[in-house]
């Protein structure tokens, strides 16, 4: 790596120090795969390649996420990019001998893809990403996150230098206004004019904040950014300070990403050495420094007020706002808070032009949208797709359907502050605007998927929930109305719902909606009124019919047994916890209902399916 | 190494942390001393995150990780398991001191859900089963000293 000392030899350094086609097996090692016992992995590979004396020829790379997690440990070979899948310390043989020495690629470790004949051999050519576009995450699973030249080699730091050396403050935001980029953390601000309010308050020193406190259950986009291209995250955070004026930057990541904060760590360490951060950076006069503040559990603390009172030291609470950040933020000083996506994005668009950015996407969403794809779906992982793509595409075409053949029941966009969508809004186009008149929003990036057997007031119930233990308590509309929502849901899933407890919740939505001090209480009851408004059938059979469509609430449960099938074994009589079931040995057995507490044990243990759920 | 730098509390309960594993009642009182700030505020940040502790947790611990794609595909009924078979409720820590569960909100990996993670180590895709099975070889293989 090479020391930079000014900005007039700094085109020739960035030429690319590393040729990242050249021989190398890359070899994920996100969290996802990670788990996966990709480390053990890494070893294996390069015991082998040692043991043939190929240690310091072929490479063994530990990139970011690839995002077909579903399919972890990934591995790619280049030169050619082979794509396997689930691959074991014990594959690391047949990948050197076979593939690396002999040629010959490993046909048990590639995607059998269910999309077309065969296998597929390289990754660009696999279904899950054939609808994607790779912005944001063009370096995810290509480069070293912990290796900064990689970052180079693929242009990194070439907008900060762009920047730097050829445009003004105003020039940068004026690009990044013109791109049309709406912040990422999900309300989807225009970032440039964020940043523009931010330069305009009159005060010393400006801060720049980046919010990794990525708290929405069943989201992992910024995660996988910051692990797998951290230069990108801070490259971003530089030329906002450059832009806005700022002394220094804060990134605040949540604890529970341990690999996150190392990473970040270990790019701050490096583009201190070479002189990308400090004093008169690159020799031009801009001084600035950036530092990593760890959370400590609190998902609060993703509200930006809530965020800057946490790097203060204190407790996360929310305060009303105006004043916003951008007047009076940290310390009390003028201060943007931008997503961690929104960050990443701004390279980007001042190397390759506020134009190319809006050629991608819809008119008012330029660009990319990446969810985090999780729940009742085939092909689970991280997903980068242009904006306008329908959720029908995301789920279907890239996460290949829901698996067992069950049926599609609903969609859950924006996290726990978001909403439910059913079938028949599939082809609504994923954008800031269309989902929020679908009735859900695009928040940060989750996108979980729901089917028949998911009972959508028990999942309703499960986000209020969430918002009763992650409510501060600082408004009461927050505190009690979560508290009182979660009673009426838990009353509707127990059997004991009565009808005027869907006005209550109706009631409580709204109160909360208009006057809870912060987003988290404003948007707490999103998720509940989404699925009654969709899904009010199902809550209706809850209460009227005592009747649970999905066969989830254990409550309303009934287990029977079906003569004709039941060949009398008794082996649901001897497991049941509460001697419920009656019935002589090779004799039709009979569950006394008075008696039954409705565990399931029996239908888990009967052999015969004899046991039926109603 | 804080002390002087503004802001620092939740650094250094987590440091405190680190090295008693819990945030002991004395150790609060000395930290708000060194701070020159009332034992409420430290108190009330403490308090505030959950990943603060003010009593002593289990040699192990469980983490159940009940995110929306963990608590689709089966959360409840890894918790459930483990509340059955060792007799306490999420947060809490068994009479001998040796596992302590509790529920968290998102690991990030919700793409091999439903994940638990035994002291620090993720473990996606899980089944009732296979968690007892692991926690009981964890227990097994590092008894406690003088056991």
């Amino acid at each position: 790596m090479a020391i930079r000392t000014g900005l007039g030899n700094l085109k020739s350094e960035l030429a690319p120090v590393d040729d990242m086609g050249r021989r190398a097996i890359a070899v994920c090692r996100g969290t996802g795969c990670s788990s996966s016992a990709s480390a053990e992995l890494v070893q294996a590979l390069r015991g082998v390649l040692a043991a043939h004396g190929l240690g310091d020829q072929v490479e063994v790379r530990r990139t970011g996420c690839f995002g077909f997690c579903a399919q972890g440990p990934i591995v790619v070979v280049y030169p050619g990019e082979v794509f396997y899948t689930q691959v074991t310390p014990e594959d690391a043989r047949a990948i050197v001998e076979q593939h690396v020495i002999d040629g010959q690629r490993v046909d048990g470790l590639l995607y059998d893809d269910p999309a077309t004949e065969g296998v597929t051999e390289k990754w660009h050519e696999i279904s899950f990403y054939g609808k994607q576009q790779r912005v944001l995450l063009h370096n995810c699973g290509i480069i070293d996150p912990e290796n900064i030249d990689h970052y180079l080699a693929r242009g990194g730091y070439g907008a900060l230098k762009r920047v730097l050396a050829q445009m003004t403050p105003e020039g940068v935001i004026e690009e990044v206004k013109a791109s049309g980029l709406r912040g990422r953390g999900g309300a989807g601000f225009p970032t440039g004019l964020k940043w523009q309010f931010a330069r305009s308050t009159q005060a010393w020193p400006k801060y720049v904040i980046c919010n990794a406190d990525e708290g929405d259950p069943g989201a992992f986009m910024d995660r996988s950014v910051l692990e797998g291209d951290p230069h990108a995250v801070l490259e971003g955070m530089m030329i906002a300070g450059y832009a806005i004026g700022g002394r220094a930057g804060y990134v605040y990541c949540r604890a529970e990403y341990p690999l996150a904060i190392r990473r970040m760590e270990i790019a701050l360490a490096q583009a201190r050495d070479a002189g990308l951060l400090g004093e008169d950076i690159l020799g031009s006069g801009f001084g600035y420094d950036i530092y990593i503040k760890a959370g400590a559990g609190a998902f609060v603390c993703g509200e930006e007020t809530a965020l800057i009172a946490s790097i203060e030291g204190g407790r996360g609470n929310p305060r009303p706002r105006p004043p916003y950040p951008a007047v009076e933020g940290l310390w009390h000083q003028p201060s943007n808070v931008n997503n961690v996506k929104s960050y990443a994005y701004v390279p980007h668009i001042i190397r390759r032009g506020a134009a190319w950015f809006r050629g991608i996407g819809t008119e008012k969403s330029p660009g990319t949208a990446i969810f985090a794809l999780t729940g009742k779906v085939n092909r689970t992982g991280l997903v980068e797709v242009p904006m306008g793509t329908t959720l029908r595409e995301i789920i279907f075409d890239i996460g290949g359907g829901i698996p067992d053949g069950k049926a599609f029941k609903a969609v859950q966009t924006g996290g726990p502050l978001g909403g439910c969508l059913p079938e028949a809004y599939l082809d609504t186009p994923v954008d800031f605007d269309s989902l929020r008149e679908a009735g859900s929003v695009m928040g940060s990036g989750g996108m979980v998927v729901a089917d028949e057997t998911t009972c959508m007031v028990e999942f309703a119930k499960y986000f209020t929930q969430f918002v009763c233990d992650e409510s501060c308590g600082k408004c009461p509309p927050c505190r009690l109305g979560s508290i009182r929502m979660l009673e009426a849901l838990e009353r509707i899933t127990a059997g004991l719902g009565k009808p005027e407890d869907l006005d209550e919740i109706r009631r409580l939505a709204e109160g909360m909606r208009q006057s809870s001090l912060c987003a988290l209480g404003q948007l707490a009851a999103d998720p509940v009124m989404s699925t009654l408004r969709h899904f009010e059938d199902e809550y209706r059979a809850h209460i009227e019919e005592r009747r649970c469509p999905a066969g989830q609430c254990q409550a309303l449960l009934t287990y029977s047994i079906d003569p004709e099938t039941c060949v009398g074994c008794t082996l649901c009589a001897r497991n049941c916890p509460v001697e419920a079931i009656s019935g002589e040995r090779r004799e039709p057995h009979v569950i006394d209902q008075a008696v039954c507490i409705r565990c399931g044990t029996c239908h888990d243990v009967c052999r015969f399916g004899a046991v039926v759920v109603g | 190494m804080y002390a002087d730098q503004p802001g620092s509390l939740i650094q250094i309960l987590q440091g405190a942390q680190d090295v008693y594993g819990y945030l002991p009642a004395d150790v609060l009182q000395r930290i708000a001393d060194r701070l020159g700030v009332a034992l409420g505020k430290v108190y009330g940040v403490a308090t505030f995150y959950s990943q603060f502790y003010l009593e002593r947790r289990g040699r192990h611990v469980l983490k159940v990780c009940d995110g929306t794609a963990c608590h689709v595909q089966g959360a409840a009924a890894l918790a459930d398991a483990v509340s059955s078979e060792y007799g306490i409720e999420p947060g809490e820590t068994t009479a001998d001191g040796e596992l302590t569960t509790e529920i968290v909100y998102c690991l990030g990996s919700c793409a091999l859900a439903p994940v638990t993670v035994l002291n620090d180590q993720v473990m996606g895709k899980m089944r009732p089963e296979d968690l007892l099975r692991r926690i009981k070889q964890s227990l097994q293989a590092s008894p406690k000293s003088g056991a």
